[in-house]
């Protein structure tokens, strides 16, 4: 029997580790799958809770952040596509237009 | 019994974490995070949510990997100049920096769910995590956000098609 | 020391029996592949008015084998550009992925042997289906890592052709499967075959017939949608690299692909090892598998057949036809499914 602690502390590792790669990361589309990292570190815990309680609301939301996932690379790359076509990079520091 | 299986699989993933994070070339990221989400379906298997771990498999490493695979190919971005590491080295403070806001996310996370102290949970029905319970969950109390979710992978699925369509007039 | 062996194996009996049921079932797929590539060439032969592999052994049915001979004694070239380990992982990913799938497909009805009941499928999981759905889905990668680490223009182009195929086709062969759950109302290949005992889904459920078996030749990239590996344009695609076994691997990843595509189609459309009519003829324990493996036979038989009557469709085509012929087909007749259902 895994007690409820050591899900919330492998979670929350991988997504201190998916935050490291957002901040640390300038290629877009690691940063996308750092974002990912996160999006499963949360699922766990709330499957964790989720089996803790012996109810099913914490599935449908993990259910749910896959849809949001699913919905947010899909659009996310479809935006790195089109960045890459106006500059041929995806290094994020490249893009500063609209800063001052 | 489930620790033995857990605590490898666990290990496993935080190394294939690190392993997106650390790698040059982004197709070595794509195929870490792959692994990673395999081992967090086993995860989810221990915790005996076996539709999620399908789900996990089916949606997460079968489709929206897959996308990654295909965007990084499209953009054939392995030979790209500007995909090797650029952790920010011109700059050690803001690294340093980082490293020490993470680390110290780590320690708090880990501080709050040991000294929580949950106690043992309720036992588990033998029918938690099939497809009948989260199904008939899903089509009673959570309909809306189910219906909620259908227009926004529609939209979505417009929206990419919208922005990655090329000008051809 | 034999009471705690004993003891050791009465506590592991469903491990054990589960490991020697995997063992078996590997073996047999990787053996059949030889006989599978035997019978192609020959019924090839046939259907082109010629004789076909007829010199190593009677029938030929030794040059499968002095082929893969053949391959085993090759150089294995890596070259210089490719990324190495992902150009090793490609061909395991491929075979494995194959072979895993095959795991959750029951192919006869459940015997007792030794006071045990085993059921002829490594795993009876509740969520079968789905779970030859996401197996299969990984296949995938193993052609798209075999497109990205050949650092070669032509395989990468069919590294992309096949993702978006497979991406497309997915969806059809999904949906397809959606009416036969609608249908039997479970989601376990075991009750899915159980429910039709007495009319076989075919029946019930002809549009999604068809349109799985068509999406399961495009899955399987076998002609005529063979475009990832289309040897006039692309220089046989995703595997121009790779040599010696590493390419006997890809070739033992597709006709795994393409037995447990029509094992899938047995199960879910076929009636599993029901033999309808022909009951009387079937003798008790070892039937269900013939009966089984007879109709994965023939549809074996109509995948060689349709690759040597069509010609390959182009890849605009291809496209087209997959999301707007065979999508919309797929979700009317899930429409239609859940419409007979709710009456």
């Amino acid at each position: 029997m895994v007690e409820l602690e050591y899900y919330l502390i492998l979670s929350g590792i991988l997504f201190s580790i998916g935050v490291l790669g957002v901040l640390v990361r300038r290629n877009a589309i690691v940063v996308f799958m750092c974002v990912e990292i996160m999006l499963n570190a949360v699922n766990i815990s709330l499957i964790a809770f989720d089996r803790y309680n012996n109810q099913h609301d914490g599935q449908i939301f993990s259910f749910m952040v896959m849809c949001v996932a699913a919905a947010e690379v899909s659009v996310g790359l479809a935006i790195v596509i089109s960045m890459y076509r106006n500059k041929p990079t995806i290094n994020l520091d490249e893009f500063n237009l609209m800063k001052w | 019994m489930e620790l033995f299986f857990f605590i490898p699989i666990a290990l496993l993933s935080v190394l294939l974490a690190f392993g997106v994070v650390f790698n040059k070339s982004p197709i070595g990221s794509a195929v870490s995070l792959i692994g990673m989400m395999l081992c967090l379906a086993g995860v989810f298997v221990i915790q005996s949510a076996h539709f999620l771990a399908i789900l996990q498999v089916l949606i997460y490493a079968g489709a929206i990997m897959v996308l990654f695979m295909f965007v990084i190919m499209l953009l054939n971005l392995k030979t790209a100049e500007d995909t090797v590491w650029k952790a920010r080295e011109h700059n050690t403070l803001l690294s340093v920096l980082t490293g020490f806001l993470v680390l110290g996310l780590v320690y708090k996370l880990v501080e709050i769910a040991t000294d929580a102290n949950f106690g043992p949970g309720m036992p588990v029905a033998e029918n938690f995590g099939t497809t009948e319970m989260v199904g008939a969950k899903l089509f009673t109390d959570y309909v809306l956000p189910f219906e909620v979710a259908s227009i926004l992978l529609l939209v979505a699925m417009i929206g990419a098609l919208v922005l990655a369509k090329t000008k051809t007039d | 020391m034999i009471d705690t062996v004993t003891q050791f194996l009465s506590d592991n009996l469903v491990l054990i029996v589960g490991a020697v049921k995997a063992a078996i079932i590997a073996v047999a797929l990787l053996s059949s592949v030889p006989l599978l590539v035997w019978l192609e060439r020959r019924l090839m032969g046939r259907f082109q008015v010629r004789l076909g592999p007829n010199r190593v052994g009677p029938f030929g049915l030794a040059q499968p084998f002095a082929d893969a001979v053949k391959l085993l004694f090759k150089e294995s070239i890596v070259q210089g550009s490719a990324d190495k380990f992902l150009f090793f992982l490609a061909p395991a990913v491929v075979v494995f992925t194959a072979i895993v799938t095959f795991s959750a497909i029951p192919f006869g009805a459940s015997f007792t042997l030794f006071g045990q009941e085993i059921g002829p499928h490594v795993a009876n999981i509740n969520v079968g289906l789905l779970f030859v759905f996401a197996i299969s889905s990984m296949g995938i990668y193993g052609i798209v890592l075999a497109g990205l680490a050949s650092n070669n223009k032509y395989s990468l182009m069919g590294g992309l052709r096949s993702s978006a195929q497979m991406i497309s086709y997915e969806l059809t062969l999904g949906l397809a499967a959606l009416g036969v759950i609608i249908v039997s109302g479970s989601l376990n290949l075991v009750e899915i075959v159980e429910d039709q005992a007495v009319v076989p889904n075919i029946i019930l459920q002809p549009l999604a017939f068809i349109l799985f078996f068509t999406a399961g030749v495009a899955e399987t990239n076998r002609a005529p949608f063979d475009l990832p590996e289309a040897e006039q344009e692309l220089v046989a695609g995703f595997h121009t690299e790779y040599t010696g076994m590493k390419f006997a691997m890809f070739f033992m990843g597709e006709y795994i692909n393409m037995i447990t595509m029509s094992a899938m189609v047995t199960v879910l459309f076929l009636g599993g090892w029901n033999a309808y009519f022909f009951e009387f003829l079937v003798p008790p324990v070892i039937g269900p598998i013939i009966v089984f493996a007879a109709k994965v036979f023939l549809l074996l038989c109509v995948f060689i057949w349709l690759r040597s009557t069509f010609p390959r469709i182009r890849y605009d085509r291809l496209m087209t036809f997959g999301w707007k012929v065979m999508l919309p087909l797929a979700v009317l007749n899930l429409m239609v499914a859940g419409f007979f259902k709710v009456l």
